[in-house]
């Protein structure tokens, strides 16, 4: 009897629409996010993240009528990201109905941000997102890096140093994905999740390589993760959010079920 | 003419969530987000919700003046909701931002988590944020048609302890056990989230727009 651990499906969203289509049965529009998330919140996910991958500035007011949209018809816990870069867009996100916001590169870039953001809005509100990738050889400690650029572009910090400055400066909630995972289907980087997870004095979200649904309880159990984000096993129809929510119950996880 | 609820804007955070889901479940009702002291009293029902920090929160309900807008509602025998921080508000003293006086309506006390063990010796994660049982410390009509022990969407680092038995409507437990909701008369106040806690939490608001205490 506690707190339950959570079961995020991240949706990817370009000018207002879902890419990387999903791809529900019987879904009357696969593209629009607003459905989406109404499918996500019938299923029982716990929240959703919404990751704005829209490249054009102009383009981003689709974005905030989008997150709207999503906020006027689905009653769970919204978290958006991509691109957050001022306060401004924070306030812009929030108004829009947002309840979380994930803040990714300018964090990297300018991390008095974090800072300013969590004393303007409050930590509950500030998400920073951590892309890691290891960097230590085989026979080393491990070790992982912040990596920017989708992975590409090395920054020379040290992930588990980063996680515990970001929340030092009021990151509520720390997204981890492990950039050696990400789309690899082949489970969380549990070590990583671990090393983040007891470093931490806030909740983590485990993300990157989930391909099956032992891969979720793992990433509870021993990687010590408060929440899960899978994207694709869901998107595909391959597990729904419930059948993933009763896995991870009868693996000993405590989930909401009701 | 139809019933008017009114939710308190003060100009701290998103209230689109608390309006969009009263307005999912109103029925006939009219939903105004008001900063307007003058509103909030003519109101036949008030919300008060809330986030982030308590000090700027009681700071601009009292250069507002909603902070007696908000005792006189309640003494009018109004029914008032209040929502985290919300509820917080009502409390005597928090001590967040190194003690803050609140609007003293019950006498329960907002303490911090602080270095919380879990049952199995590993450290609590503070915020408090998630899916957590309530367990209905009484029969209320706020909580007509929600199951004891079902979970609602919490989000807080600070939470309500100290209140009189008969005034904690629900429990929590996160390392110690604490108010997750409270009530006295035609006030009821919750930690949790409503407008965030899916089909229970609309229940309750449901709930909430027909109580008449």
């Amino acid at each position: 009897m506690g707190l339950a651990k959570r079961i995020i499906p991240c949706l990817d969203v370009d000018a207002g629409r879902v890419v990387k289509g999903v791809q529900f049965v019987d879904i009357r529009d696969a593209g629009d996010p607003v459905e989406i998330a109404k499918r996500y919140n019938d299923a029982g996910a716990d929240e959703i993240t919404f990751l704005d991958i829209t490249a054009s500035h102009q383009e981003r007011d689709t974005t905030l009528h989008t997150v709207e949209q999503i906020a006027s018809q689905v009653f769970i816990p919204l978290t958006v990201g991509g691109g957050v870069r001022t306060l401004e867009d924070i306030r812009n996100l929030l108004n829009a109905g947002a309840d979380k916001v994930g803040i990714n590169s300018a964090a990297v870039h300018n991390p008095e941000f974090v800072r300013e953001a969590a004393e303007r809005f409050g930590s509950q509100c500030i998400v920073v997102a951590i892309d890691a990738k290891k960097v230590s050889a085989e026979s080393e400690t491990n070790r992982w890096e912040i990596f920017t650029h989708g992975g590409r572009k090395p920054t020379g910090l040290d992930a588990v140093a980063w996680a515990r400055k970001m929340t030092d400066y009021g990151a509520g909630e720390i997204l981890l994905t492990s950039m050696d995972r990400d789309g690899t289907k082949n489970g969380f980087d549990i070590a990583l999740t671990r090393a983040i997870a007891d470093a931490v004095p806030v909740p983590v979200i485990a993300s990157g390589g989930v391909g099956n649904l032992q891969h979720l309880v793992d990433g509870v159990v021993q990687g010590g993760a408060d929440a899960v984000l899978a994207a694709s096993i869901f998107h595909f129809g391959e597990y729904s959010v419930q059948e993933a929510k009763q896995f991870m119950q009868a693996a000993g996880v405590e989930m909401r079920l009701d | 003419m139809s019933e008017v609820v009114a939710v308190i804007d003060y100009g701290m955070g998103n209230l689109h969530s608390a309006g969009k889901a009263l307005e999912k479940v109103a029925s006939g009702q009219q939903i105004v987000i008001t900063g307007d002291p003058a509103q909030v009293r003519a109101a036949d029902r008030v919300v008060f919700p809330g986030v982030g920090a308590i000090r700027d929160c009681i700071a601009v309900l009292r250069e507002t003046g909603l902070d007696q807008a908000i005792l006189d509602v309640i003494a009018a025998g109004k029914p008032v909701l209040g929502i985290c921080v919300g509820m917080q508000a009502l409390m005597a003293r928090s001590e967040e931002n190194n003690g803050v006086e609140c609007l003293g309506v019950f006498d329960g006390q907002v303490t911090f988590f602080g270095e919380l063990q879990s049952d199995t010796g590993g450290r609590l994660k503070v915020p408090h944020m998630g899916w957590n049982q309530v367990q209905q410390g009484m029969a209320h009509p706020m909580w007509a048609g929600i199951a004891d022990n079902t979970r609602f969407y919490f989000v807080h680092s600070y939470c309500v302890t100290g209140l009189a038995d008969e005034e904690v409507a629900g429990r929590c437990e996160y390392g110690l056990s604490f108010a997750a909701a409270a009530t006295r008369k035609n006030v009821f106040a919750v930690q949790f989230h409503p407008e965030k806690s899916a089909d229970a939490g609309l229940t309750l608001l449901e709930n909430f727009l027909r109580w008449r205490p």
